[in-house]
């Protein structure tokens, strides 16, 4: 066992860098990050749209919701793979690939999240900023997210879990991500297959079983510092 | 690009593959469903008892199995779990559908970890004054939760559980990456073999939203039907 | 100053606001009271265009409120709106609450709107608790700085909505003080209150409302001593305490 991860440890953790591309869980780490990123402000977008007062926004972006909701993420993953080459006229890689799936699975996602933590605010807040004068859209800027987003902390890190465990789906478009190279060094080894997932498993335990406990203790913590009105 | 032809994806062969797909997704989700919704009850269960042991069990069979994604799991039970097994009992499962079994495997034990904590959410939700009045009467714990909480705590639970029922429909779609012929390794296949991606995906999305907007249906009517009423 | 015409305000079949008809001049103190559903908080919210009306006319020195070329943030800037339930923002200080519209409204400088925020709170007390979060104010300290974050925006005129409705007892007098020194410098203002003390203090008239008409106009000495409308007699009688000393109601 000491000797595989002394062969292939470095292997697991970040790829074929310096030698080739970036991978392993490093890689894991980094998508998920750019992923939740840019996914966020899309989420906003797609949020504003969904509570907008104005048909033309919210319908379309409402059955867009649900369509994507009910769609697996492998499935957008292929779409994306299928239709990016052609949307942006040059071979995309798959990280690109995976990049631009999660960004708008996880922004529908986050959407959600992030529609919840406007709505739970008290109507007030939006009334005192527009009758100072603030435009809905500098409300929303000054006033609501503000408040919204310290709200929806625990509820960001825990899609940020989840976006992790999401990441393992770059296996199937073989992107190097933790799960293909944990595979890649399974094929290699030929006779340490249980070792080898065990050790995929308990990478994505630690990883994500902390982030957990995390948010958990931000639950805790914001909740005792809560605005009594 | 070719023009969007749809006929080729819903005749002949290819049209063949993708329904014997959708069927093998819906049953996937149907036998997963069956298993896991009973463990789940048994892990809840487990997690309220009153013996330390056992809560510890539950908890860490719970945060194992979710903090670890579902791909993980497929790749263990398909890969490594089978070399686990003494030779003979290996043979006979790799002559019989090994795939589908490692995917239903994974399924059960990863929705099953869900939905034990919607259900313990669920009976959380009942006073514990319920659980006393109960033992009170002479009952045990288990015949206490079958006889007061859990016919209480079903309206709560339904909703939520009926929420992991979608995800496990589009998690079936997972079960391709260890070669069971679902519907999304059928769209995979009639797109390799027709070079139509763009109506082979197309047929399959609709086949994906459309069973899961009749969850989502079952789901809003359930609520509407039998709303939650508090004591 | 303010004029509604013929202002009428239905929500679906229900008439909420009945042909109203109301003036009120530059520099004076107007309270409106009634029974609750009476339609005085909704009149009020017209003003600055939180409730949308069907028919009539407001105008705010001179200009239509509902006029094309007003704009609705422009004019909310130029009034002055206190809530019953203080409404400060939770994520600010005190006195960032109240340099926040300064500064991205009227361009204000850092300084300046600082200073200006703290000469309005040291009038309403305040001046202590600038960096004070509002999570640890009372509801009087809160309201207080409600009030000063509106004065901040140098409005002609201040609307204030019940505001002391929702304060413990003990607080509604340090409230009621900051309204009375505005009113005694000269402020145009409207009062949704049941304070009678108040109103009989520093208003220059009273309007009684029930049922989204104003039944009576009158100045306080007159409404509160000899009330003409029956529906005001009735309402005055529910909410006179029975040791009220000169026959002035209490507060409610």
């Amino acid at each position: 066992m000491l000797d595989i991860i002394h062969n292939y440890g470095l292997f697991y953790l970040i790829g074929q860098y310096p030698n080739g591309p970036l991978g392993g869980l490093l890689m894991t780490l980094i998508l998920a990050a750019m992923a939740l990123v840019l996914a966020f402000p899309v989420g906003v977008l797609l949020a504003l749209c969904r509570i907008s007062p104005y048909r033309l926004l919210r319908l379309p972006v409402t059955g867009l919701v649900y369509v994507l909701r009910g769609t697996p993420l492998l499935m957008v993953i292929f779409w994306a793979y299928f239709l990016l080459p052609t949307l942006t006229g040059q071979r995309t890689d798959q990280f690109g690939t995976m990049l631009a799936a999660l960004v708008i699975f996880d922004g529908v996602y986050l959407a959600e999240i992030i529609r919840a933590g406007i709505l739970g605010l008290p109507r007030g807040q939006m009334e005192s900023s527009r009758s100072l004068g603030f435009s809905y859209l500098a409300t929303m800027r000054l006033v609501i997210m503000p408040q919204a987003f310290r709200n929806m902390l625990p509820s960001l890190v825990n899609q940020f879990v989840s976006t992790i465990k999401e990441t393992s789906l770059g296996y199937i478009i073989s992107l190097s991500e933790v799960s293909f190279v944990a595979s890649q060094i399974s094929a290699q080894l030929l006779t340490k297959p249980v070792q080898v997932y065990a050790v995929l498993g308990l990478t994505y335990f630690v990883m994500c079983f902390s982030l957990s406990r995390f948010a958990f203790w931000l639950e805790r913590r914001l909740a005792v510092r809560t605005a009594k009105v | 690009m070719n023009t969007f032809d749809l006929s080729v994806v819903l005749s002949g062969q290819y049209h063949d593959w993708l329904i014997s797909g959708f069927l093998l997704s819906i049953q996937l989700a149907l036998i997963s469903l069956a298993i896991a919704l009973p463990l789940a009850i048994v892990i809840a269960v487990l997690r309220m008892a009153p013996y330390a042991a056992l809560r510890a069990i539950a908890i860490t069979y719970v945060e194992a199995i979710r903090n670890v994604p579902l791909l993980a799991h497929m790749l263990f039970w398909y890969f490594g779990a089978p070399e686990l097994l003494p030779t003979p009992i290996k043979s006979w499962i790799y002559d019989h559908n090994i795939e589908a079994v490692s995917a239903v495997i994974a399924l059960v034990l990863y929705t099953a970890a869900y939905m034990s904590e919607d259900i313990r959410s669920g009976l959380r939700s009942i006073p514990r004054e319920q659980m006393e009045a109960g033992r009170t009467l002479g009952f045990g714990f288990l015949s206490t939760m079958r006889l007061v909480i859990l016919p209480q705590s079903l309206r709560v639970t339904v909703p939520p559980l009926i929420s992991q029922t979608l995800n496990l429909w589009k998690n079936t779609s997972i079960a391709m990456v260890i070669g069971v012929a679902e519907m999304m390794y059928q769209a995979q296949q009639v797109e390799s073999s027709t070079f139509r991606g763009f109506e082979s995906y197309a047929v399959t999305t609709v086949g994906y939203v459309g069973v899961s907007i009749i969850i989502t249906l079952l789901s809003s009517w359930y609520q509407q039907r039998y709303p939650v009423r508090s004591a | 100053m303010i004029k509604l015409k013929n202002v009428n305000k239905w929500y679906g079949s229900y008439h909420a606001l009945a042909d109203i008809n109301e003036t009120v001049a530059k520099g004076e103190v107007v309270v409106v009271c009634g029974p609750s559903g009476s339609g005085k908080s909704t009149m009020i919210r017209t003003l600055n265009r939180l409730e949308a009306i069907q028919s009539g006319n407001i105008f705010i020195d001179g200009v239509d409120i509902y006029d094309r070329s007003v704009s609705v943030n422009a004019l909310r800037s130029g009034i002055g709106f206190v809530f019953q339930q203080f409404n400060l923002f939770p994520h600010l200080t005190v006195l960032e609450n109240c340099t926040l519209a300064p500064r991205r409204l009227r361009k204000l400088g850092a300084k300046e709107a600082d200073d200006l925020a703290m000469s309005l709170l040291d009038r309403v007390g305040l001046a202590h608790k600038a960096c004070a979060f509002p999570s640890e104010l009372s509801g009087g300290q809160q309201q207080r700085v409600a009030i000063a974050r509106a004065l901040a925006m140098n409005p002609p005129v201040m609307l204030f909505d019940e505001p002391t409705s929702a304060l413990d007892p003990e607080m509604v007098g340090e409230v009621l003080q900051a309204m009375k020194s505005l009113a005694k410098e000269g402020m145009t203002m409207v009062c949704v209150t049941h304070e009678m003390g108040f109103a009989r203090e520093v208003a220059d008239r009273v309007i009684f409302m029930d049922q989204g008409q104003v039944l009576e106009r009158a100045t306080p000495e007159s409404f509160f001593l000899r009330p003409e409308h029956p529906r005001a007699q009735r309402f005055l009688s529910d909410i006179r305490s029975p040791w009220a000393e000169s026959g002035m109601a209490q507060a409610c």
